[in-house]
C-alpha cells in the first residue's frame, strides 16, 4: 500500500468557493464558442439577434458585476476522490457546503434552495446543501467539478424505462419529445444530456454527467458519437430556435452517456441545460 | 399616452395600462417597458392569492399594473439590482387568472402559458410578454431602482417595486388570443428529418 496523501478539507472548501464564484460570472469558453458557432449558423434573423444578445450577456457577466443569470443555480458537485487521499480537518460534505455557503454569500449569488420540497419550502439562505456525486477513484488527487444548474431547465428533465424493443428509434423519439416539451421554458439553445442504460437512478446521473463534458465534444465511442450527431441534427430540425421564437439552432449540443443495463431494461433520462451553462473543474 | 409607437416599430409602454392600451399590443411586437413593474414569483403569488381569498388588500394595487416574474440575485454595492432575468411563467398559471381578475394588465416572464391563462388574457384584456431568458445581466442594466415592498422573508422571492427604463420584451400572448410561440416555430421545422409525430404543417 502506498503512502496516503493528506489533503486539508479547507482546501476543498476554498476550491468549491472559488469555482462557485468564477462560473456564475464567467461562463466557460467552450460555451461561448458553441453560441458563437450557433450565431454563425442560425438562419432566422430574429434568432441571430437573440444569439447576439446572449453573447453580450456573457461578456457583461464576465466583467464581474452581474451574474450571467439571476438563477445562480443549485450547486451540483462532482467529486472524484483518489483512494490514496486522506481528507483531514472536516467532514467532506461539510467542507463542500462551506464552500458553497461562503461563495454564494460573498459573491452576491442568489440563494435558491428551500429546506424541504413540500411543507414549508423555507429558503436555507446560503444555497446549501449542494447536490454531491462522489466517486472513489485510483490515485492521490481530488478532482472537483462544480455546476450551477438553473431550475427552469432542470424542471424539463424526463425519465423513462423504455422496452428493449423500443430501441434506437424509441430513444430518439423520447429525446425529441423532451426537447419539444421543454420549448421556451428551458431558455434554448441549450445542451441536451442523455443517459441511457444502467438502472432507474444511474440513467439520471449519466444524463447529468453528460452535461459536464466540454460543449459539443463527441463521445469517444464512435457509435455513440454517431447517435449524438443524429440527435443534434433532429433536435435542430424541430425549428424551435433561440428562445423558441423559431430558427435552426435549438440545441448547442447533444451529449450521450451509456452504461450496461439489465436484460429487461432500456432506461433513458434526458437532462436539459439552458444556454446559461456554468461549470468549472479543478484538480487538487 | 401609455402606449407609444416608436419609429423603429417598437412600442413603449408605461403602467398603469387600460384595456385600450392592451388592445394595441399584438403577439410578436417588440415592447419597451418604462416606469413601474412589480416583481413577484412562485412563493409571492401563493401568498397574494391567499390574501385575495381572505378578502385582504394586496401589498400593491394591481389595477392596470405589470408583474414581472423574477427573483433577482442580490445587488452588489453601487448597483440598483443584481442579475434579473425572467423565470418560467407556467409555474404561475395556477394564480394568473385570479390576478387578471383583480385588474392586473401586463405580465412579463418566459416560456409558454396554459390555455386557462390565454383565455383569461382575452376575458380580462391582459397581455403576456417574455423577456430574454437567461439574459439576467443585460436585464439588470434596464432596472434603475427597486425596493422590497412585501414578504422580505422570502429573500429572492420577495415582492419588489421596480423602476425600469426601456426594458425590452416580446409580446407572446395578446388579448385577441394570438400566440407568438405557437406560430414562430412551424416555418422552421424540417419535417423530412423528423419522425411523423413531430411534423408540423408549415405556416409562414
Amino acid at each position: 500500500m502506498g503512502d496516503l496523501r493528506e489533503i486539508d478539507a479547507a482546501e476543498i472548501t476554498r476550491t468549491v468557493r472559488e469555482l462557485c464564484i468564477e462560473i456564475n460570472y464567467k461562463v466557460p469558453e467552450d460555451l461561448v464558442a458553441a453560441v458563437t458557432r450557433a450565431r454563425k449558423d442560425e438562419e432566422s434573423p430574429l434568432g441571430r439577434q437573440i444569439l447576439d444578445l446572449v453573447l453580450r450577456n456573457a461578456e457583461l457577466a464576465a466583467e464581474g458585476e452581474y451574474p450571467y443569470c439571476q438563477d445562480t443555480g443549485s450547486t451540483v458537485v462532482f467529486i472524484d476522490v483518489g483512494q490514496d487521499v486522506h481528507i483531514t480537518g472536516a467532514d467532506l460534505a461539510d467542507a463542500i457546503d462551506e464552500g458553497v455557503r461562503t461563495g454564494y454569500t460573498d459573491a452576491y449569488l442568489r440563494k435558491s434552495i428551500v429546506d424541504d420540497p413540500l411543507f414549508e419550502r423555507k429558503n436555507t439562505g446560503d444555497n446549501t446543501p449542494a447536490f454531491v456525486h462522489t466517486r472513489i477513484v485510483p490515485g492521490d488527487q481530488v478532482r472537483i467539478q462544480v455546476d450551477a444548474k438553473g431550475g427552469g431547465s432542470e424542471n424539463k428533465g424526463k425519465h423513462a424505462m423504455l422496452k428493449p424493443s423500443d430501441g434506437l428509434e424509441g430513444v430518439t423519439r423520447f429525446v425529441l419529445q423532451a426537447v419539444v416539451d421543454a420549448g421556451p421554458d428551458a431558455c434554448p439553445p441549450g445542451i441536451v444530456g442523455v443517459g441511457i442504460g444502467g438502472n432507474f437512478e444511474y440513467s439520471a446521473i449519466l444524463a447529468k454527467r453528460a452535461l459536464m463534458r466540454k460543449v459539443g465534444q463527441p463521445s469517444p465511442d464512435p457509435r455513440i458519437a454517431e447517435l449524438e450527431a443524429d440527435l443534434f441534427e433532429k433536435c435542430n430540425a424541430l425549428g424551435i430556435g433561440p428562445q423558441s421564437l423559431g430558427g435552426t439552432q435549438t440545441v448547442l449540443a447533444v451529449h450521450v452517456e451509456m452504461m450496461p443495463t439489465h436484460i429487461a431494461s432500456l432506461p433513458v433520462a434526458v437532462n436539459i441545460e439552458c444556454h446559461a451553462h456554468r461549470t468549472g473543474t479543478r484538480v487538487i | 399616452m401609455t402606449v407609444e409607437l416608436l419609429e423603429d416599430g417598437k412600442k413603449r409602454i408605461r403602467a398603469p395600462l387600460v384595456d385600450e392600451d392592451v388592445r394595441r399590443l399584438e403577439a410578436g411586437d417588440v415592447v419597451l417597458i418604462s416606469g413601474v413593474m412589480y416583481a413577484a414569483r412562485d412563493a409571492a403569488h401563493k401568498l397574494l392569492v391567499e390574501m385575495l381569498d381572505a378578502g385582504q388588500d394586496l401589498p400593491f394595487d394591481p389595477t392596470g399594473q405589470i408583474v414581472y416574474y423574477v427573483g433577482p440575485s442580490p445587488e452588489k454595492p453601487g448597483h440598483a439590482i443584481g442579475s434579473a432575468g425572467p423565470t418560467t411563467a407556467s409555474r404561475m398559471d395556477k394564480y394568473t387568472p385570479r390576478m387578471l381578475q383583480v385588474g392586473l394588465k401586463g405580465i412579463v416572464g418566459k416560456g409558454g402559458r396554459g390555455p386557462a391563462v390565454r383565455e383569461a388574457l382575452q376575458e380580462h384584456t391582459g397581455v403576456y410578454m417574455a423577456a430574454l431568458g437567461g439574459g439576467g445581466a443585460l436585464a439588470a442594466l434596464q432596472i434603475r431602482a427597486q425596493r422590497v415592498i412585501a414578504f422580505p422573508e422570502l429573500g429572492p422571492e420577495a415582492i419588489r417595486e421596480m423602476e425600469v427604463e426601456d426594458f425590452p420584451v416580446w409580446v407572446i400572448d395578446d388579448c385577441k388570443g394570438q400566440d407568438f410561440y405557437g406560430r414562430a416555430v412551424a416555418p422552421w421545422r424540417k419535417n423530412d428529418l423528423l419522425p411523423e409525430e413531430f411534423r408540423l404543417p408549415a405556416n409562414a
